[in-house]
């Protein structure tokens, strides 16, 4: 039976996690295919895709045979500082302390890198584009790869958290063909603020549950941290402007 | 052998973008495992210290970067 205080979390940590991801990825593809050709853009995507698949297929029941607590506090620890990480730069960017990241010239710059980059063929195909594809599909997909495994395996939830994945993965192909340009509308900063959340949130739980102490009400307790941590984060975004304003002014 | 470094390190930058939040976060949580449980309290209220400190941790970051980094 599912439980759902960890099943909702958790599918929807695994859906804006991939979407910001994979839209990132997409920027780079559709910068490769445009400037370099389809053939070799599609079959970097479609390698490094393959690779990921077998990271999951290997490393999710792997984790099935270490003592629970173990994967827990190790699955906690890395959740909590990979969550922190993220949300701590979507506040800063809230708060205007950091830039926004801009698909757009993203998109620009790495089209501008390609016009003017190396071309080598290897057997008909273009080495520097399959690369170029390859590379940060990889990147950007073992971030994926650890949130659905971090947050699906530990819960038992490996499952409802790829298909999270597979949804937003879909659905970003599903844009990139229709739109054949970088999905900059995407509101980037806002998902990353969530999904910083989320992820602080399960790490904290995890940490918890493998250092052997008691959450008041138990599995629930994530909706509350979840509560907590946005709490947090959105009374941090309106003090760190204020914080940087007063730093601006002279005195 | 380039790749290899190069690959270990985008692996560590996927969890450590500012060095003193890691290092902090991993601290409270190693305080968290180790001494946590030898206190004569609560486990409900051992768990939210451990909310409570990683709270901290981040607001003292996020102050201490917004007093050094003007706005955009």
């Amino acid at each position: 039976m599912i439980d759902w205080a960890h099943a909702g979390p958790s599918v929807l940590a695994a859906f804006l996690a991939s979407l910001v991801e994979f839209v990132e990825a997409l920027t780079v593809v559709l910068a490769v295919g445009t400037v370099r050709g389809w053939r070799s853009a599609l079959a970097g995507a479609g390698l490094a895709l393959l690779t990921l698949a077998i990271l999951v297929i290997a490393l999710g029941p792997a984790l099935a045979r270490i003592p629970l607590a173990t994967v827990q506090l190790v699955v906690g620890t890395l959740l909590l500082l990979f969550g922190l990480r993220w949300l701590r730069k979507a506040i800063l960017r809230a708060a205007g302390i950091v830039a926004l990241h801009d698909e757009t010239a993203a998109y620009a710059a790495e089209t501008d890198l390609l016009s003017h980059g190396p071309r080598h063929f290897l057997a008909g195909w273009d080495t520097v584009a399959v690369t170029a594809s390859f590379k940060i599909v990889m990147l950007e997909g073992i971030e994926v790869v650890f949130i659905v495994i971090a947050i699906g395996a530990v819960s038992g939830l490996l499952v409802p958290a790829g298909i999270g994945a597979a949804a937003a993965l879909l659905l970003v192909i599903a844009l990139g063909v229709v739109l054949h340009r970088p999905l900059a509308r995407i509101p980037e900063n806002t998902l990353k603020f969530l999904v910083g959340v989320l992820l602080s949130a399960f790490g904290a739980f995890w940490v918890g549950e493998g250092a052997g102490l008691a959450w008041p009400g138990a599995d629930w307790s994530i909706l509350g941290l979840i509560a907590a941590f946005l709490a947090l984060a959105l009374s941090m975004v309106a003090l760190c402007r204020a914080r940087s304003l007063s730093a601006e002014r002279p005195t | 052998m380039k790749w290899i470094a190069d690959a270990a390190r985008e692996l560590v930058a996927l969890f450590v973008d500012d060095g003193s939040l890691a290092i902090a976060v991993l601290a409270w949580v190693a305080i968290a495992v180790l001494a946590f449980p030898a206190l004569p309290v609560d486990g409900s209220w051992l768990a939210i210290a451990l909310f409570a400190g990683l709270a901290l941790i981040l607001v003292e970051n996020l102050l201490r970067t917004a007093r050094r980094r003007p706005r955009n």
